[in-house]
């Protein structure tokens, strides 16, 4: 598939996500509110009439969300026109069943089709929104991935793993072989479509393949220290998160030493979160302009695009050393 | 040097493969003319402390090295007596380049070319020696040392270690808790490349804000007060001139 069309391809937003639960929530609440002004203005009766048209809404709301969270995986299966029927069709069976359910228990309701149209009305304009910021989001997601490549990976590196493949030739062949496989390795993941989350197993095996092409040049001045033993390896993360880190963590704190560092890589899981720890020497002084910010803001950005408000990226500097520390949602990925 | 002798190289590179590569390519040169090796060091301290004792006519230099990059390191070598042709080396500095073809400085991009590393040792004999004031304008920050030459030695002054810097005539005295040196630089200038650092306390005199104690009133011979600073470290008191009298507030430590 090209690029394009899954640029501009429509989805369902994930409904399980809570971020997009959250954007449902206040998105229907808001037009129960705007309905209720539009019949009176007066405080006390706006409260009545508030209360009336939550006591439907907001059951509908609520079962709605959790029959959606439970069809989630199933309905991203369906093409977009008949994953958009299925919706609004759960939609009426909601309703219809919140619905009898209130005459049992409420009097003075209204006629069904009054809730049908609202029903219809607010699932129209959700499905709408949620298109719309797709699309909004699609062409970052393809830009984010460009940069990715470009701001990834600083020429620096590239010409200077050159070069030390390049001294490794005559001395040590088999080792250049190594080096360059890696290199491949490397630029195959960087330049590929890096949108779809990948498991975390094979992440962690092209970081140690860059700070081994890092080690031929550094030598002994660069130390790392993994732990990373009780992670299990099909939890899903974004592609090139790590790398990027490493690579800043190689820039700041190892580059501009002398004397050796260690750089400390802790991730493992707790409960349902991933926790990504990266640690490395740090002068202040020391600082180098530019590229630290913008690896960040785009990783941060990536996050965001995946997991919404639930991942956090935090970054700590003290006088010795600086710290990030990602924190996503733990997602179990097929073989 | 004269044509016919061979010529002396000392390569400078923090990273190992990369002096390797060189010294490969160098061996390669040599097929065609005459070239030595004369030593490697994997820092510029290192290469600095090496160059009088090994003759060099030619330091191939990496830009971007730890601790003090190469840039800083050619101008301490612009000090010796005769100093050696200076060829950088460098892996991928879009505007660094830029500035290197402005000046005319001679570099080589790495992975290094044979021909073209073969190209600038041949000419390195009449290239032109670096001007300190065009490397001093491809490094507009602060160096980490100042350097003077000590029978025909570099000795390296880590400005950390600098309490006070004093002109007079066409020197600029400096001066740390241990020593005294004598430098042939610009008070301004110095004054503009290591701000925020040191503070202008009198028109030939700056300060390091560091390795100020305090200050102190004293009565002059014509019965007018002035100030004093007074050093941590060092007995030696410094005037302040009337005009700077400003700095004796801002700082608040009067004794």
């Amino acid at each position: 598939m090209s690029i394009n069309q899954n640029a501009n391809a429509s989805v369902l937003p994930n409904f399980r996500n809570l971020g997009i639960l959250l954007r449902i929530l206040v998105i229907v609440d808001g037009m129960c509110l705007v309905a209720a002004l539009l019949k009176t203005t007066e405080p006390l009766a706006l409260m009545e009439e508030l209360i009336d048209l939550s006591a439907l809404v907001q059951p509908i709301l609520i079962l709605s969300l959790l029959v959606l969270a439970a069809a989630n995986t199933w309905l991203h299966r369906l093409r977009y026109p008949y994953a958009v029927a299925t919706l609004i069709a759960i939609e009426f069976a909601v309703t219809t069943a919140v619905y009898f359910f209130g005459l049992s228990v409420f009097t003075g309701m209204g006629a069904l089709d009054r809730y049908w149209i609202f029903t219809v009305l607010v699932t129209g304009i959700l499905i709408g929104y949620f298109d719309l910021r797709g699309r909004a989001l699609s062409p970052a997601l393809v830009e984010a991935r460009l940069q990715a490549l470009q701001a990834r990976i600083r020429p620096h590196f590239l010409f200077n793993s050159i070069t030390a493949v390049l001294s490794l030739i005559r001395q040590d062949p088999r080792r250049a072989e190594r080096a360059l496989e890696d290199l491949a390795d490397l630029y195959r993941v960087l330049m590929a479509d890096n949108r779809q989350l990948t498991r975390i197993g094979g992440e962690i095996d092209l970081a140690k393949q860059y700070l081994s092409i890092e080690q031929l040049r550094l030598g002994e001045r660069l130390l790392v220290e993994w732990d990373a033993a009780d992670m299990p390896p099909d939890a899903l993360i974004p592609p090139m998160l790590l790398q990027p880190l490493l690579e800043n963590a190689v820039y700041h704190g190892i580059e501009p030493r002398s004397e050796p560092g260690t750089i400390h890589i802790r991730i493992h899981r707790h409960g349902d979160r991933v926790h990504i720890l990266l640690r490395n020497p740090y002068r202040q002084e020391s600082e180098r302009h530019g590229g630290n910010r913008m690896a960040l803001a785009n990783i941060r950005e990536r996050l965001a695009l995946h997991f919404d408000a639930e991942a956090s990226i935090k970054t700590t500097a003290t006088d010795e050393s600086y710290q990030v520390h990602i924190v996503i949602p733990y997602l179990k990925g097929g073989a | 040097m004269t044509a016919g002798q061979p010529l002396r190289v000392l390569i400078v590179d923090d990273e190992a493969p990369a002096r390797n590569r060189i010294r490969d390519l160098l061996s390669d040169c040599a097929l065609k003319m005459p070239i030595e090796i004369a030593g490697e060091a994997e820092n510029g301290k290192r290469a600095l402390a090496m160059l009088p004792g090994c003759e060099a006519d030619v330091v191939l230099l990496d830009v971007r090295m730890p601790d003090m990059d190469g840039l800083e390191v050619a101008q301490h070598i612009q000090k010796l007596d005769e100093p050696p042709t200076v060829i950088f080396t460098t892996a991928y500095d879009g505007y660094a380049l830029k500035a290197f073809e402005l000046h005319a400085v001679d570099y080589l991009l790495k992975p290094i070319r044979l021909g073209r590393l073969f190209d600038a040792l041949s000419r390195a004999r009449t290239i032109t020696p670096l001007r300190l004031d065009a490397l001093r304008e491809l490094k507009p920050e602060a160096r980490t040392h100042l350097s003077v030459n000590e029978r025909g030695r570099i000795h390296l002054i880590p400005v950390a270690d600098i309490a006070f810097l004093k002109a007079d005539l066409k020197y600029v005295t400096v001066r740390t808790t241990e020593c005294e040196y004598l430098i042939e630089e610009s008070l301004a200038k110095l004054e503009q490349e290591f701000l925020g650092r040191f503070v202008r306390v009198h028109r030939n005199c700056l300060v390091a804000k560091e390795a100020i104690r305090g200050f102190e009133r004293a009565t002059g011979d014509d019965g007018e007060g002035n100030w004093l600073v007074v050093m941590k470290n060092i007995a030696e008191k410094l005037a302040v001139s009337r005009r700077q009298q400003h700095i004796v507030r801002e700082f608040g430590k009067v004794l």
